[in-house]
């Protein structure tokens, strides 16, 4: 059950206890129980809404900073990234492979207001030695949403 | 001046555009729909048969294949039937066909001579009785009930055969009931056919959307392979609906037969297609799987919403259709369905598109997500509250 309620979830989020626990043929309980016990253990973290921020703000904008890390004593990988993550313009924090440490993305209401954030506040982070800021230009595609054209499937209202 | 329809043969001129065309054209013109009308699947079809296909094409296979189909295909097809269904087919006994529907036609053209009869249970998939007609043959609809969750019973087979009956179409699972038969009711429709010369024509194309019961063929039936054309495709089970393939199974006096008709009238089934749903057959059991557990997620809710909103709706073990009752509102299925477009715009398949014994009931098809099917029900349930 926890799988199925995991996946519905992560498709929509909105759903009741009462209909997931319809759509999977168990007891309202039972899912309230399962869910709680989701969150509880840390599986489930949180419950968003997917939108399309540059449909209600034209000018918001969000970039990945690559960030490149000298490690100082008693200040790890981990210590640095949840530094970073405390700040609430970021997004995201990930931890990387190839040519950059940490992937940071900041979104902000403006070019500047990012740019300023990545200069004065991310660079001057002790151990980060070098930022590469790369802005988002468009989006189409997020969280397995997709952002463009309308919704429309292709399939006819009625067919037999 | 030429009078065309003068020219055109009297079956095909008699053959009339369903009746709901009209309703059909209103609809999918109609700007906010909101649609639970569709006979197809919203999931695409999984991204490696998609691959396979256009791999197929970058390697160069454009032509031709043999006319019944690629052998490693109807190889695979063969595996498949054995694996999921438990029978057993040669690949001399497979012809790979344009969709279900192909297969259909021509198996009723097969075996139909002028005046023959062929048996079809209905409420049932909309393209038997013109195949019939088109064939020269006369369709005998045996109107199955709402208590017998539409199953056919063995009695009304029985009722229902003539020294003229040729075939009996088996459309089960069902478009639109979901109804499903089980191994026992199929061993009491074996039980009557099994002392005739009657070729039961198995449509099968909802075979893998079953839940919590497992689709058994009437070929796995003692003494039905050898009198049963086994009807199958891909469009349902692995989202492939425009592939346009499917395939027919059966004894190979028969198949050889049917070829000819194909062989002529198709040459084969698109090569493209053949190639993706050999991927299709060989590994996409875990899509079909996911497929499977989401349209049965979809059905409890659908059923248990118009349950609730007290038009009685049984479960349907198969397929992804609900075929609720609406029989209390007074309406007739059209008036409904007309109203609920009109005021709702919410767009339904009236029970009487798939005949007679549909009166009374209305087709909602489950292939859409759990909100767009929360959107319908609540506007069915405003419709309902106007009607009071
Ligand atoms: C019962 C039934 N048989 C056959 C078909 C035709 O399917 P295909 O796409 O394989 O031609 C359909 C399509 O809706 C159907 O519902």
């Amino acid at each position: 059950m926890r799988t199925e309620i995991l996946r519905l979830l992560e498709k929509n989020a909105r759903l009741t206890d009462g209909e997931i626990a319809t759509a999977l043929g168990v007891s309202e309980s039972e899912v309230r129980a399962e869910i709680a016990a989701l969150r509880e253990s840390g599986i489930i973290r949180g419950y968003k809404c997917v939108i399309d921020r540059a449909a209600v703000d034209r000018d918001a904008v969000s970039a990945n900073i690559e960030v490149k890390l000298t490690p100082k004593a008693g200040l790890g990988f981990d210590e640095v990234a949840e530094q970073i993550a405390a700040y609430p313009q970021v997004d995201a924090v990930y931890l990387m492979s190839g040519s950059c440490d940490l992937l940071v993305t900041v979104s902000g209401k403006s070019f500047r207001e990012v740019a300023s954030f990545v200069a004065e506040e991310l660079a001057v982070i002790d151990s980060v030695t070098g930022t590469a800021t790369q802005f988002i230009m468009r989006r189409y595609k997020e969280f397995g949403v997709t952002l463009f054209g309308d919704e429309d499937d292709g399939r006819s209202k009625l067919s037999l | 001046m030429i009078d065309y329809s003068k020219l055109i043969a009297p079956a095909v001129k008699e053959t009339r555009p369903s009746g709901i065309r009209r309703f059909f054209d209103i609809a999918n013109t109609m700007e906010g729909v909101i649609s639970l009308g569709v006979g197809e699947p919203d999931f695409r079809t999984p991204w490696q048969i998609r691959s396979a296909g256009i791999n197929s094409l970058r390697r160069g296979h454009t032509r031709y294949t043999a006319n019944r189909g690629l052998e490693e295909l109807r190889l695979e097809i063969c595996r498949y039937l054995e694996r999921r269904y438990e029978v057993t087919y040669a690949p001399e006994e497979v012809l790979v066909t344009v969709g279900g529907s192909e297969a259909i036609d021509m198996a009723v053209r097969a075996i139909c001579a002028p005046g023959d009869e062929i048996i079809i249970p209905q409420p049932s998939y909309v393209c038997y009785e013109p195949i019939t007609r088109m064939a020269g043959g006369v369709p005998v609809i045996i109107n199955t009930r709402a208590e017998n969750g539409f199953k056919l019973t063995a009695q009304e087979l029985r009722a229902a055969i003539t020294e003229k009956t040729k075939a009996l179409i088996l459309p089960y699972p069902s478009n639109p009931t979901g109804a499903v038969m089980r191994r026992g009711d199929l061993e009491a429709i074996a039980e009557v056919l099994r002392d005739t010369d009657i070729i039961c024509i198995s449509d099968e194309i909802y075979s893998e959307l079953t839940y919590g019961v497992r689709h058994v063929s009437p070929a796995a039936i003692p003494e039905m392979r050898e009198r049963t054309i086994l009807i199958n495709g891909f469009s349902k089970a692995f989202s492939m609906t425009g592939w346009r393939l499917g395939y027919a199974a059966g004894p190979t006096e028969l198949i050889r037969e049917i070829t000819k008709i194909h062989q002529y009238a198709i040459m084969c089934a698109p090569t493209v297609s053949q190639h993706a749903a050999i991927e299709a057959l060989r590994s996409c059991d875990g899509e079909v799987a996911l497929m499977v557990e989401e349209y049965d997620m979809r059905r409890r809710f659908i059923v248990d919403g118009f349950n609730k909103l007290g038009l009685d709706c049984r479960e349907p073990s198969g397929a992804f259709y609900a075929f609720p009752s609406i029989a209390k509102t007074g309406l007739s299925s059209e008036e409904f369905c007309e109203r609920l477009l009109y005021s709702k715009r919410v767009a339904v398949v009236p029970g009487t598109a798939f005949g007679d014994s549909g009166e009374g009931f209305i087709r909602a098809s489950y292939c859409y997500s759990l909100e767009h099917i929360k959107e319908a029900l609540y506007r069915i349930g405003e419709f309902l509250e106007e009607l009071k």
